[in-house]
């Protein structure tokens, strides 16, 4: 157990490691400068902002040196915004897209889990049409459609929201809804085929013979091993629910960390899409790494390597 | 004890009445068979068809072009000499989509090619070799798969600039890993079946047992996979115009046509209901068709 738990913690390390140095050197590859603009720079004010930020040295020596400042949680500062370092403009950011994505999170699971169980229990009558259209309809529809739509029913036609600007949850529920839409798809046509699989097992039928209601089977014998394939959904769910995040908040004109990633790279601000990047990278690769050894933890069949 | 009118051989007429065994049909007949009853899939592939077939030659017959300009009629509603429309540049949204429809599929289908490619000779040659070197090449997808893709996609995207050709390249060299899983299964699956002793025997080198004999019989999993990855491959063009890394004016995607669209939402919402009509209908269509081809072809899996 505490080898496997190792071994996955060594190999995330390695792929953090990969995401830093692929990233590193995919901006360095981009050709001309981070300060090269439509006006010209005078030539001493570029050699004085090359010194300021290391940019003359080797670039083995300028990637050690980035490699270093990430371990040391420091991403550097902002070749655009000036004075402000990208940890900065992180935190500045990040909770609103945190609240946006708990939300979501939290919406998919409680509609999706639901209505897998519901399909699957009604599997062929109307519950399970409408709940499979609904899901076909989730993981078809994009993103940004739907946000569109949303803003543009429910803040330009019935005026019930209003859209553009950030007042903590109030604000956060409209993008929520948005972002929650296709995982809470994914998620009940996962649940659904986890069921119906299960529901055929023979320790079901022996729980049901042992004179256990329905309930009981359904929801503690049978559901415990359907959820098995959501809690493994749960880190592509979680970058699902980041990069959806750039347009929904776009849409919605939300200040996050996806409006700040979009704009950053319409500003060729390349610390900042460097830095953004590597959280992003660290955020997902910690959830996989905490779903995988949850599902150690909770399933003992999963044999470890 | 021996009666040679036991052994006389039959007549020909003798022969065709005791024939019970029913005309043999193909592995891809069969498919097609099965497919054929299945009314979603059969409605996905016709859609399909249909939006090709526009995308092809709509704007041929269309009396206006893609990028022409007209601004005394800017921002029209659908009417019928312009049936979706018309932009901000008084460009007819109809002929619009239907170009977008073009970039949009061809995104789809080339990129889903090259994942196509590059996914079957990696899963082929791990699966096909086994031991220590298939070990190394699925840590190294191991980690691609752990890596947040459409991030990576949009950095690429950063680094090689905007416009179709990058997003050939950067869709095709980015979402390979599923289809050199799923290839590689089938392929530790299928090596040691007996025809591949027989190729074997018969002195067939690796390469070919490889790619003439077990890869064929793959087919049906990979076509499966790359129904699937086709409408991913729109999604993520389509995404990527949103934020502005798609390709560039006066060409148009379905992505970009929403994107600009959403712009004048409050004003003139059809310019987002068309494009965003046909990405989601296109994408339904596929996924219909997925799901049809996954039971057609494998058996198994159909409950």
């Amino acid at each position: 157990m505490s080898k496997y738990i190792f071994r996955r913690v060594v190999s995330s390390l390695l792929t953090l490691l990969v995401v830093i140095t692929l990233t590193f050197f995919m901006m360095r590859a981009i050709p001309g400068g981070p300060f090269t603009d439509e006006k010209a720079i005078p030539s001493f004010v570029l050699e004085k902002m090359n010194e300021h930020y290391g940019l003359n040295d080797p670039l083995y020596i300028q990637y050690f040196r980035y490699l270093w400042n990430v371990l040391k949680l420091d991403l550097g500062a902002s070749y655009r915004y000036e004075g402000m370092t990208v940890n900065e403009l992180i935190a500045g950011s990040f909770p609103v897209s945190f609240t946006i994505g708990a939300i979501a999170l939290v919406l998919s699971l409680l509609a999706g889990i639901p209505a897998g169980i519901i399909s699957a229990l009604r599997r062929g009558k109307w519950q399970d049409r409408l709940a499979m259209i609904f899901a076909t309809l989730g993981v078809t529809v994009p993103g940004f459609v739907v946000a569109a739509a949303f803003v543009y029913i429910f803040a330009w036609r019935l005026g019930v929201v209003t859209v553009g600007f950030w007042e903590g949850i109030s604000t956060a529920w409209l993008p929520a809804v948005t972002l929650a839409l296709y995982p809470a798809a994914f998620i009940s046509r996962l649940v659904r085929s986890g069921m119906l699989e299960i529901l055929q097992q023979d320790y079901i039928r022996t729980a049901y013979a042992k004179g256990l209601s329905e309930r009981a089977v359904i929801y503690i014998h049978a559901l415990k091993n359907a959820i098995i394939p959501v809690i493994t959904y749960l880190a592509p769910l979680t970058a699902g629910i980041l990069t959806g995040s750039f347009v929904v908040e776009q849409v919605f004109g939300v200040p996050g960390l996806g409006t700040f990633f979009v704009t950053s790279i319409t500003n060729r601000d390349y610390t900042t899409i460097m830095g953004v990047t590597i959280f992003y990278s660290a955020l997902l690769v910690a959830f996989n790494l905490t779903a995988d050894i949850f599902l150690v933890v909770i399933d003992p069949r999963i044999k470890l390597r | 004890m021996y009666d040679p009118a036991l052994f006389e051989p039959l007549l020909q007429e003798q022969k065709a009445g005791a024939e019970h065994i029913r005309p043999s049909k193909t592995y891809w007949q069969d498919a097609w068979h099965r497919l054929k009853r299945d009314k979603l899939a059969l409605l996905g592939l016709v859609v399909i068809v249909l939006v090709l077939v526009l995308a092809v030659f709509g704007p041929m017959f269309s009396p206006y072009e893609y990028d022409a300009q007209d601004f005394m009629i800017s921002n029209e509603p659908p009417n019928f000499s312009h049936w979706f429309g018309t932009d901000m540049f008084g460009r007819d949204l109809f002929v619009r989509v239907l170009y977008g429809a073009r970039i949009s599929l061809a995104v789809g289908f080339l990129a889903s090619f090259i994942n196509l490619f590059i996914g079957v000779i990696y899963g082929g040659i791990s699966g096909f070799a086994g031991g220590r070197i298939d070990n190394i090449m699925m840590r190294i997808v191991d980690v691609i798969y752990s890596v947040p893709m459409m991030i990576y996609v949009i950095l690429l995207m950063v680094v090689v600039g905007p416009g179709l050709k990058s997003i050939f390249i950067t869709l095709g060299v980015s979402y390979w890993a599923p289809m050199a899983r799923i290839v590689r299964a089938e392929v530790m699956r299928l090596k040691n079946e007996e025809f591949v002793l027989a190729a074997k025997v018969t002195g067939a080198s690796p390469m070919r047992i490889l790619f003439r004999h077990i890869i064929p019989n793959a087919m049906g999993a990979i076509l499966v996979t790359l129904t699937f990855s086709i409408p991913g491959a729109i999604f993520t063009e389509a995404f990527l115009s949103f934020v502005g890394l798609g390709v560039s004016a006066p060409m148009a995607s379905w992505g970009m046509l929403s994107s600009d669209a959403v712009g004048s939402l409050a004003i003139y919402p059809w310019q987002l209901f068309f494009p965003a009509g046909a990405i989601s209908i296109t994408i339904l269509a596929f996924n219909f068709l997925g799901d049809g081809l996954r039971d057609a072809l494998d058996p198994r899996l159909r409950k």
